[in-house]
């Protein structure tokens, strides 16, 4: 079983996101960046996918991403910490905020060589503003693609995959391989990896580097960059814990739900 | 090219799903504007009479023994197929589970731009204007395609359904392409397990998000629903940790609930959830971050620690 597993970098979203000053972009310098956590299930389920595939032996994954930050190689280190066996960048004058539509082509061009099983990506990412990166990868490589998948299970050539709709109703599909997967959540929580083993493999880690050919571009322009401006807010309640859960009961008591 | 406005509707157990309304009557208010018409598309087998639910200016029905389920493969190859044939000005579709899979496929293979996550939607003289909510609903990007022709897949709850009911004419046709060599083959639905309580029914929701801070401390949210005689409700990342059933999920791939009451406790508000839980009744938010887009949608709000309050909300309840 051969997986390989595209991941994005994305702005950590707990900081303050500012504006740039024409008003278009993100202040991306002033951003930190972390893995995408859509793809930190992708890499959980590929690893999963290989220990229960059954041939060890054979079976490897390969983790891979668009260096668009200068830093994607701690990503790579923390993802063969948790299980993955190969990873590799492409390279080039990708800047950080890189298209979706570039981002999966310039994956799809590096990894069509490596002929893999299936190709699992996280199903999205919180700056897809021109779209997800899974089914593009699988349009360029010719292979089907399923997306909100949450469990995986491959065998003999075949992938049984479950696919989540609203209201918790999941589909089941049976797929030829290879197949592209946008993976929702691995079937059991990302492993966590020990900073110190992290650390170790970085001192020794292969990084494979590929250089990356032109962008192709989102095909549209953002002419604006914005903060939405809520329609209402809550009103908010001081105090400590103690003065809040006064107020709580008092609402409670008023919509007659307890006496 | 034409000037029209495709909408690819979106059923589930022969039911039409309300983001294809939403989406018709913003293609119904924005066609004219072009000059073309709002045309639904509906894939299935054996469905007409749903196609004649959707009150587009007309309604093309694909209909095919492939398309019988919803099928990435066979839907994202057959609507390609149909703008190839009959190429539009713009192809809408849901930013759902479903539009997901085939929007960013159809436009990778054709070569249309994609703008996706789109809450707003509008054409300027010629130019269409697709405001996209991303990172985590905390940025809007308003952009224009680079040509005339785009795909946009928008967000459910968008725009009014209303406008995008009624009846309209039907046209049949089989798929354009072969559909007989599928990689992906349907096999079932799977039905959510019952058995658990049942969160869309309660009066009050005990809501926790990922400032519960770990597994141990459920029971807190727990022992309080217990005394409030309710249930413990949950933001995705907790149900996907494990700490609670899939059952207890509230958001978009989770349930929706009205409760009378629905406290929120160390929950952000990403847009998924907020899809889910924006109808209840009273909103109580508890996030210590004062800037938490969660406060955006309740009515009350506070920045105390959520497991301070647990104790003291259920030692009070129990009076």
């Amino acid at each position: 079983m051969n997986i390989i597993v595209p991941i994005k970098q994305i702005p950590n979203l707990t900081d303050e996101l500012e504006i740039n000053g024409d008003g278009t972009n993100l202040d991306h310098d002033a951003l930190q960046y972390v893995l995408n956590e859509f793809d930190e299930h992708a890499i959980e389920e590929a690893v999963l996918t290989k220990e229960s595939a059954g041939d060890a032996v054979r079976s490897a994954v390969t983790v891979v991403g668009v260096d668009t930050t200068g830093e994607l190689d701690s990503a790579l280190h923390t993802a063969l910490a948790k299980g993955a066996d190969k990873v590799a960048k492409i390279t080039g004058d990708f800047p950080r905020g890189t298209d979706s539509h570039t981002q999966a082509k310039l994956i799809a061009d590096a990894i069509k060589s490596m002929s893999p099983d299936i190709v699992m990506t996280g199903v999205q990412a919180a700056d897809d503003r021109d779209g997800q990166m899974g089914p593009m990868i699988a349009a360029h490589l010719g292979l089907p693609y399923v997306g909100v998948v949450t469990s995986v299970a491959a065998k003999d050539g075949k992938a049984i995959v479950h696919k989540e709709y609203a209201g918790g109703v999941m589909a089941e599909f049976e797929v030829t391989l290879p197949m592209v997967v946008g993976v929702q959540a691995a079937h059991q929580p990302p492993r966590y990896a020990p900073v110190s083993k992290i650390r170790q493999i970085a001192k020794t880690a292969k990084v494979d580097e590929i250089s990356g050919g032109d962008p192709v571009g989102s095909g549209s322009s953002v002419r604006k960059m914005f903060k939405p401006q809520s329609a209402g807010h809550a009103q908010m309640w001081d105090g400590d814990a103690a003065d809040v859960a006064e107020k709580i009961i008092t609402m409670i008591k008023e919509k007659g739900l307890l006496k | 090219m034409s000037n029209d406005i495709f909408v690819l509707a979106e059923h589930l157990n022969g039911k039409v799903s309300d983001i294809s309304f939403e989406m018709i009557g913003k293609a119904k208010e924005l066609a004219p504007k072009f000059g073309g018409k709002a045309i639904a598309i509906l894939m299935g087998r054996g469905v007409k009479s749903l196609a004649e639910s959707l009150g587009a200016d007309s309604v093309l029905y694909v209909d095919d023994p492939a398309l019988a389920q919803f099928n990435p493969e066979a839907y994202s190859r057959a609507l390609a197929a149909v703008i190839k044939d009959r190429p539009p000005r713009v192809v809408m579709m849901g930013n759902t589970s479903m539009g997901m899979d085939v929007g960013a496929w159809v436009s990778a293979s054709t070569g249309l731009p994609l703008i996706a996550y789109v809450n707003c939607l509008n054409v300027e003289g010629s130019t269409l204007v697709a405001t996209s909510q991303i990172y985590g609903g905390k940025i809007q990007a308003e952009a224009i395609p680079n040509g005339e022709t785009c795909i946009i897949s928008c967000l459910a709850g968008a725009f009014p359904a209303d406008a995008g009911k009624g009846s309209s004419s039907v046209e049949q046709i089989a798929s354009p392409v072969s559909l007989n060599d599928l990689k992906v083959k349907f096999v079932k639905l799977i039905e959510p397990e019952k058995g658990d309580v049942d969160i869309t029914q309660q009066p009050i929701l005990v809501s926790v998000g990922r400032g519960i801070g770990g597994q141990e401390n459920i029971e807190l949210a727990q022992e309080l629903a217990e005394a409030l005689g309710c249930a413990v409700s949950a933001s995705r990342p907790i149900t996907d940790a494990g700490w609670l059933p899939k059952t207890r999920q509230v958001g978009k791939s989770g349930l929706t609930v009205k409760p009378k009451v629905y406290l929120a406790l160390g929950i952000s508000g990403a847009p998924e959830h907020l899809e889910g839980m924006r109808g209840a009744e009273l909103i109580i938010a508890v996030n210590t971050d004062a800037k938490a887009p969660i406060f955006d949608v309740a009515h009350y709000g506070a920045t105390c620690d959520m497991l301070d309050l647990l104790p003291a909300l259920t030692e009070k309840v129990k009076g």
